[in-house]
């Protein structure tokens, strides 16, 4: 995979790095890296670019450069409940990611324990097969790991490592039953064209059980919002995996494969797991804990109309309103507290766009007097979990869903 | 840069449609190609920055470093030593203490 001009190459950054370092000058800053933002995260470092610079996207915040981590900024959830694809959250594993997809010659392989191993072209999946559509919530397993106090390590995401699209293609079902799934079959392995920079790592590889891979549910998404999904995130195919964690939503996907063995690649049996307790929360330090591979998503809520710290007016009515998920069902309600959880009322809710969706919420409040006020957002999903008034913590810093904190100043 | 070619996001705007009734409309995808853009961030000069320099730009841009939070030396460690175990990252062994001992005065804890 030497030269190959279909890849973004680290090449190209070497020889930069060469140029930079015989001139014996630091490289002029480039045009793109000109506005800045803060996100609140405890200790820091809190400033983040925001970039303009990756195609087929409007203003981010730039994470990371390469491989590309870029996070949707929080205003832009305040706007409707489907996220804009030039602003939907980026996140790859490795730096070798095709630039180029020539829809012709691209094809999507079903392979393993089926009874005829299938090479799908494009045209297959659109027009050989029914077409689905489902609403369904992106989250990135570490969403929000930036507020993880003791701090740890990864993508330093504030709390936009998520995204809401309506998502269009076909069932994962329907394209193993064309290929005919063997008895004897555990589970379905997928694997996207990202390919790491060092041969032996590992190809990021994702597998679902048998029985969830044939759910119906989950599909091979071609669009989003209506349009063919950006490069970055995951054209021409991507998985779409309702309520469970982005991870499993492999971008890319060119590679289908049946096992009948559970999968042992590292990233199903080592990295994206999580403790095996309540909220996959331990203590820091904590050892001998039984991991397991992180799962369904869990219930959050947010205001995206006021900030912590704010200030409004006393004994005048105001609009508060956000966006909720239940995680893995729908949200059954979202409620409020102006006295840090004390007494809460319930918001309004607004249209359903499916149980996998963000849900608008909405309220009129009045903050009786001048002060300093705790306001607190619940969400509490179909199934009856809501979300939990204490943190949770793990090495990784995945599935935080601590019920959001707004500090209020009434003047 | 594709609503042109895609009757369909025209229903995006009328969310109260039931789901079903967007379905109908034929998509059909347009071959891409772009660049993604790189990043000439290096790490600050300091004992050890030809060595994270050398050993680290490769596979990642500088800046996901720099955004990490402050952490332990024992915790350096353990994310250089997770970049050379599970990731395959190249670092020649008389390296690894030159990197590790610059990240901790980089951004190490107190």
């Amino acid at each position: 995979m030497a030269e190959n001009g279909a890849f973004h190459r680290g090449i190209t950054r070497r020889q930069l790095l060469a140029a930079a370092s015989a001139a014996g000058v630091a490289l002029s800053k480039p045009a793109w890296a000109q506005s800045m933002i803060d996100l609140p995260l405890p200790g820091g470092p809190d400033a983040r670019q925001i970039t303009t610079a990756f195609p087929q996207k409007g203003p981010m915040i730039l994470q990371r450069t390469r491989p590309p981590l870029l996070e949707t900024p929080f205003e832009v959830f305040d706007k409707g409940v489907f996220t804009p694809n030039d602003q939907f959250y980026v996140r790859w594993h490795w730096a070798l990611i095709p630039t180029e997809i020539d829809i012709g010659k691209f094809s999507l392989t079903v392979r393993g324990h089926v009874n005829q191993t299938l090479s799908l072209s494009l045209n297959d999946i659109l027009h050989g097969l029914p077409s689905v559509q489902l609403s369904a919530v992106n989250q990135c397993s570490g969403n929000s790991r930036g507020f993880f106090q003791p701090r740890v390590t990864g993508g330093q995401w504030a709390n936009g490592a998520m995204g809401n699209a309506v998502w269009t293609g076909v069932r994962l079902k329907d394209v193993l039953d064309k290929a005919g799934v063997k008895l004897g079959a555990v589970q379905v392995r997928f694997k996207g064209l990202e390919e790491p920079v060092v041969a032996d790592a590992p190809h990021f590889m994702k597998s679902l059980d048998i029985d969830h891979a044939r759910d119906g549910e989950v599909m091979i998404a071609y669009a989003m919002n209506g349009e063919q999904l950006p490069l970055v995130n995951g054209f021409p195919l991507r998985l779409v995996v309702p309520g469970w964690y982005a991870t499993y939503w492999v971008k890319m996907l060119n590679d289908i494969e049946v096992l009948d063995q559970p999968d042992t690649n590292y990233w199903t049996k080592v990295a994206y797991t999580i403790p095996d307790t309540p909220h996959a929360s331990i203590k820091p330090g904590e050892t001998g804990v039984k991991m397991i591979p992180i799962n369904r998503m869990v219930p959050r809520s947010f205001a995206t109309n006021i900030a912590s710290g704010s200030k409004v007016k006393a004994a005048t009515p105001m609009a508060l309103r956000g966006i909720a998920f239940g995680g893995d069902c729908g949200v059954a309600s979202v409620d409020f507290s102006i006295d840090r959880g004390k007494t809460w009322r319930q918001a309004q809710l607004g249209k359903d766009e499916g149980k996998y969706g963000f849900r608008r919420w909405q309220t009129n409040l009045t903050l009786p007097a001048a002060g300093a006020y705790g306001l607190l957002i619940r969400c509490t999903n179909s199934n009856g979990v809501a979300q939990p008034d204490a943190p949770n913590w793990n090495p990784a810093g995945f599935m935080r869903n601590i019920m959001e904190s707004i500090d209020i100043i009434a003047v | 840069m594709f609503r042109n070619l895609l009757p369909i996001v025209i229903l995006l705007g009328a969310v109260s449609m039931p789901l079903a009734a967007r379905a109908a409309q034929p998509l059909e995808l347009k071959s891409v190609k772009v660049d993604l853009p790189d990043s000439d961030k290096m790490f600050p000069d300091g004992p050890g920055s030809d060595a994270i320099n050398n050993n680290c730009l490769a596979c990642h841009s500088a800046g996901m470093v720099l955004n990490q939070p402050s952490l332990s030396k024992q915790a350096w460690a353990a994310e250089v030593n997770k970049m050379i175990n599970n990731y395959k990252a190249p670092i020649a062994a008389e390296d690894i203490g030159p990197i590790v001992d610059y990240l901790t005065a980089l951004r190490g804890t107190k």
